[in-house]
């Protein structure tokens, strides 16, 4: 008996083994071992087409027919049952885990989406006003991941300032030290500069999103002025709450609020010149000769310069705000950021009962 | 570099500019309402435009277009023009030129 010859086992679907005697014992040990599955050490497993090439080689000729002679030595039959079944039982728990996994991959994704559109819902039932308008015109828009996690961040940014609004409420209703008062309102600018820094970040995924206000609610989104609130409006609601000011507060505010003006109007007129360009590159070229394709660079370009806008918008909504509190004290500078915070959510509220009304049947 | 700061200092107030950019558009609409009559020198129309773009990005700017100089000396972009005009640093800088 050649103990070390190749044996041919018949691919009864698959599989054929290259072994030795002693690699017989092992996977029978093997087999045991393993609760009943077949987990094969060193064993070659060639591909089907390798295979039929092989089992034509056999001097046996027929596929299902069991070489044996050479290779056991007491019970030949019951060996090469028990191998067979090792294998078939081999065969299909391989199948069954990588069904198995596939499912976990599924499931996974489905997870993650549900999860986004949950996110989503919540941000629904806060803004009414928001969505509904939406879908009233038939919207449906397809957002990037980056949009998705912006409108994400943003639902916390919300809630962020909900809770910052009631600590300062609570706060100036009762005593309360300069010191505690700063860092309150430090972390009510912060908070507001956080937002800048979003909305930049999402401008250079979708400008067209962040132009169009879809994340904030509607009687908001009446109010914007390039992606956000008009500085010079923020002005105008905050003012009322600073008497008394003294003398130099009082030329500092005028000052800025006329220089607040004067800047909000120059970007409004680079915009205006920004969309007679983008006009002019979209209309340029034959009209109805339907070829887009050279003038649509160029007004790619142009959109680019959108970007660059709605940060110098947020710029200037940004430097109004420090301007205010280098000018105010810290007990008005508090004053004038809960006005503030206030004035936006009776507006978020404005949005919710204006939506409400609409859907009452008439 | 020189034709650079030959023609900011040419004028009080000098704004380098481009003129498909409407962000210098905006400066050049500010500093009119100020009252000053800025020189503007739209580098794109110009053959040394690379040059000089390389030059003002040299001096400090992180964008070429646009570039503000009054006095002769560089005051940045359309962020630090802003900034200047809303913290009323602005307009002491620019009294100088106003016709």
């Amino acid at each position: 008996m050649n103990t070390t010859s190749t044996h041919f086992v018949p691919p009864r679907r698959f599989e054929i083994y290259e072994t030795t005697l002693n690699q017989v014992s092992m996977w029978e040990e093997n087999f045991k071992n393993n609760g009943g599955i077949y987990i094969p050490n060193s064993i070659i497993i060639p591909t089907d087409a390798k295979q039929d090439s092989l089992s034509d080689d056999t001097s046996h000729g027929t596929p299902h027919k069991f070489d044996q002679e050479a290779s056991t030595s007491r019970h030949p039959d019951k060996t090469q049952r028990r191998l067979a079944q090792n294998r078939e039982a081999a065969r299909k728990s391989r199948l069954r885990k990588k069904a198995y996994v596939q499912q976990l991959e599924t499931s996974r994704l489905k997870l993650i989406h549900l999860e986004q559109e949950l996110d989503r819902a919540r941000q629904q039932g806060f803004y009414e006003g928001n969505r509904v308008d939406t879908n009233a015109l038939g919207f449906s828009v397809k957002m990037s991941s980056g949009i998705v996690a912006f409108e994400m961040e943003y639902g916390h940014w919300v809630e962020e300032q909900n809770r910052q609004i009631s600590e300062l409420r609570t706060v100036l209703q009762g005593q309360v030290s300069d010191v505690e008062l700063r860092l309150l309102v430090d972390n009510a600018m912060k908070h507001y500069f956080q937002l800048f820094r979003m909305k930049s970040a999402a401008a250079k995924i979708d400008v067209f999103y962040i132009m169009s206000g879809m994340w904030k609610t509607s009687a908001e989104r009446f109010f914007m002025w390039i992606g956000g609130f008009r500085p010079s409006e923020l002005l105008k609601v905050l003012l009322p709450h600073f008497d008394p000011l003294m003398d130099q507060q009082v030329l500092d505010v005028c000052n800025l609020r006329q220089s607040c003006q004067q800047a909000e109007d120059a970007v409004s007129q680079g915009m205006e010149k920004l969309q007679h360009t983008l006009t002019d590159s979209v209309a340029a070229g034959n009209l109805g000769e339907g070829s887009y394709i050279p003038q649509i660079t160029c007004a790619m370009e142009r959109l680019e310069a959108l970007v660059s806008f709605v940060d110098q918008a947020d710029h200037l909504r940004h430097e109004t705000l420090q301007q205010m509190h280098r000018i105010l004290t810290t007990r008005q500078a508090a004053r004038g950021l809960l006005a503030l915070g206030e004035y936006f959510q009776r507006l978020r509220a404005l949005s919710s009962s204006w939506a409400t009304r609409q859907r009452e049947p008439t | 570099m020189d034709k650079v700061m030959r023609l900011s200092s040419e004028k009080g107030v000098v704004i380098f500019s481009k003129s498909s950019c409407c962000l210098s558009y905006a400066v050049q609409v500010l500093f009119q309402d100020l009252g000053v009559s800025p020189k503007i020198h739209e580098i794109d129309k110009d053959p040394e435009c690379r040059e000089m773009e390389k030059a003002l990005m040299r001096l400090g700017c992180s964008k070429p277009v646009p570039a503000v100089f009054i006095g002769g000396k560089l005051v940045g972009s359309t962020n630090e023009v802003m900034s200047m005009h809303l913290s009323s640093s602005l307009v002491p800088l620019v009294k100088p030129y106003i016709c």
